[in-house]
């Protein structure tokens, strides 16, 4: 069992004795990371805790995908007793390796998680994420195993059957994605089965990003809480973040994992509350330890005591993927953010278009709205005061001044279901900025 | 009944008010009355047709962004001094008017406006006690 840490100093400690002997590890037996510190100066005995944390070069996914497969791991392949890996939809698949402590603290850590969502040993799980190459099945069927709960390995697919067992086994958890949480939603309606005469009570819902309609959404229709978690599989799986029963933001098990938030362009740490890409330095893993892994996930962090009371800082629900990201007028922008705003304001739709352009030197942008097709407006003072509360949500948000045009509904190219949210026609004149 | 005008959000770009009326034809919906109000963006149709309902939800179903508003149609003295006479009136019972367009045809030897007003079921009793005749949805429709 791990011991109790109280509060933050207590927890900065750990996370410094933790990363002193991390980045020693690393240093030793990991060539890769012997060159990259080299090549940045910084020699490991200069790294005598947190504060040092940014004197470390960064790793990314290409360096995981440079190393293919075993290239990054710290530990000899006698000590590894679990790989997994990415899919791989762009090029080679991400390739992870877990001792058998790596794995026992991937248990703990998804226990935690469980244990705080108001999970226990009375409940009965049904676990329909993967099970396989991909990390959503085994790690929270290892959790939930830890926790005591009666584990039912269905993984994904074949929602009959996963409907069926629901009914027959009393599940009263459901692991899964929350796209297909709604699937399975559906698939009741369809059956006409009433989610009341279920025992579903929790949903432990991840591996994508989702919105808090879609919370709404799958715990009207289920009739459960819904219960965010955030894991990848470079990292560890589910179980780096989940909320607890508060449900406002997901706790970082900063015992085992140092969060930062850097500015995805500059590489600068942000202070908590300011959006921008999560990073991640892995302290106890040791079959393929990372030092300041960037995800590409863009989120903002909060200090703020949590009732629940675990000390770790709350992540915000993933907001985009710094792949999203634009830049205008040196500000960035993720598309995701000028969804939410829209969403936020009555009688909106979040059916959009970001229209950037170069005017001179100055970036020009201007976002293309759609009116929805029975709003009722007869008067143009009307429609120009919907432009109004948007372009002020908009640079409240943002901080940024966008051109607001309302455009006649259907109006924004919708190619196979999926709009193009944005058109930057600055790539045709700049060769300078990459991507 | 109430008179139902039919509002469509209409951006500037040539023939959107050429497809409206189209649409409406198709449909078999007669125009009745229209007003236009715009700006450089966009603008905004507003029609009196003998059947508001169906005229919605056909430009709906084709992309528009329509709705019901409802107002009242008025006849007005055709002489000097008549609008005038029938605005005092509203006014001076705090009815406040946001915009009013004529009526081509004619119930009698009044000309007819159609007024969007704050207080539709107010406005209509205080022209009554006036002695100005509000015309009824049904009897407009068939004009």
């Amino acid at each position: 069992m791990e011991s109790v840490i109280r509060n933050r100093a207590e927890l900065e400690h750990v996370q410094s004795a933790r990363l002193v002997n991390m980045v020693n590890r690393v240093y030793q037996s990991v060539p890769f990371y012997r060159q990259a510190l080299d090549a940045s100066g910084v020699r490991p005995e200069s790294i005598t805790g947190i504060a040092d944390l940014t004197k470390l070069p960064f790793t990314t996914k290409a360096d995981l995908r440079d190393n293919y497969p075993f290239g990054l791991f710290a530990v000899d392949m006698k000590q590894v007793v679990r790989i997994h890996a990415s899919s791989g939809t762009t090029g080679r698949p991400t390739v992870v390796g877990y001792t058998k402590d790596d794995i026992e603290i991937w248990a703990e850590l998804a226990a935690r998680a469980l244990t705080y969502a108001g999970v226990g040993s009375d409940d009965v799980i049904q676990v329909a994420y993967g099970y396989g190459l991909f990390t959503g099945g085994l790690g929270m069927h290892y959790g939930a195993e830890r926790i005591g709960a009666s584990v039912i390995p269905i993984s994904g697919g074949n929602t009959a059957k996963q409907v069926q067992l629901m009914q027959d086994f009393g599940s009263t958890v459901l692991a899964c994605t929350p796209s297909y949480a709604l699937y399975i939603a559906e698939t009741l309606e369809q059956m006409g089965i009433d989610p009341a005469v279920l025992k579903l009570r929790v949903g432990i819902f991840g591996a994508e990003p989702w919105t808090e309609e879609m919370r709404r959404q799958i715990e009207a229709r289920l009739h459960l809480k819904a219960i965010d978690i955030y894991g990848l599989s470079e990292i560890m799986g589910p179980g780096v973040a989940c909320e607890c029963t508060c449900q406002d933001g997901l706790h970082l098990y900063e015992d085992h994992f140092i969060c930062e938030i850097i500015d995805p362009e500059t590489g600068e740490q942000l202070p908590d509350g300011e959006p921008g890409e999560l990073v991640i330095t892995t302290v106890t893993k040791q079959a393929l330890p990372l030092v300041r892994y960037r995800t590409g996930d863009i989120t903002k962090l909060t200090a703020e005591p949590c009732s629940c009371g675990l000390i770790f800082r709350r992540m915000s629900k993933v907001m985009g993927r710094t792949d999203d990201m634009l830049i205008i007028r040196g500000v960035n922008v993720f598309p995701s953010q000028i969804e939410a705003v829209l969403l936020s304001i009555e009688g909106i739709e979040p059916n959009y278009q970001l229209v950037v352009d170069r005017k001179g030197a100055l970036d020009d942008a201007e976002l293309w709205v759609e009116v929805p097709s029975t709003i009722a407006l007869d008067e143009v003072r009307r429609l120009e005061s919907l432009s109004k509360r948007i372009d002020q949500a908009i640079q409240s948000t943002l901080g940024l001044h966008l051109r607001i045009k309302l455009v006649e509904p259907q109006t924004i190219p919708r190619g196979a279901g999926k709009a193009q949210r944005v058109v930057d026609k600055r790539s045709l004149y700049t060769t300078s900025k990459e991507g | 009944m109430s008179v139902r005008q039919v509002s469509v959000f209409l951006e500037n770009k040539a023939g959107r008010l050429a497809e409206v009326s189209k649409l409406l034809g198709a449909a078999g919906i007669n125009i009745r009355a229209l007003s236009v109000a715009d700006t450089s963006d966009y603008g905004i149709l507003r029609l009196i047709v003998n059947d508001p309902a169906k005229a919605v939800e056909t430009l709906v179903q084709h992309g528009f962004s329509a709705s019901e508003t409802e107002v009242i149609a008025v006849e007005v003295p055709d002489k000097p001094g008549g609008l005038g006479f029938v605005l005092e009136v509203l006014e001076a019972k705090g009815i406040n008017v946001e915009y009013m367009y004529a009526f081509v045809a004619k119930a009698s030897e009044d000309a007819l406006v159609i007024f969007r007003v704050s207080e539709p079921a107010e406005a209509k009793q205080i022209l009554h006690a006036a002695g100005i005749n509000v015309i009824p949805a049904e009897k407009l429709y068939t004009l």
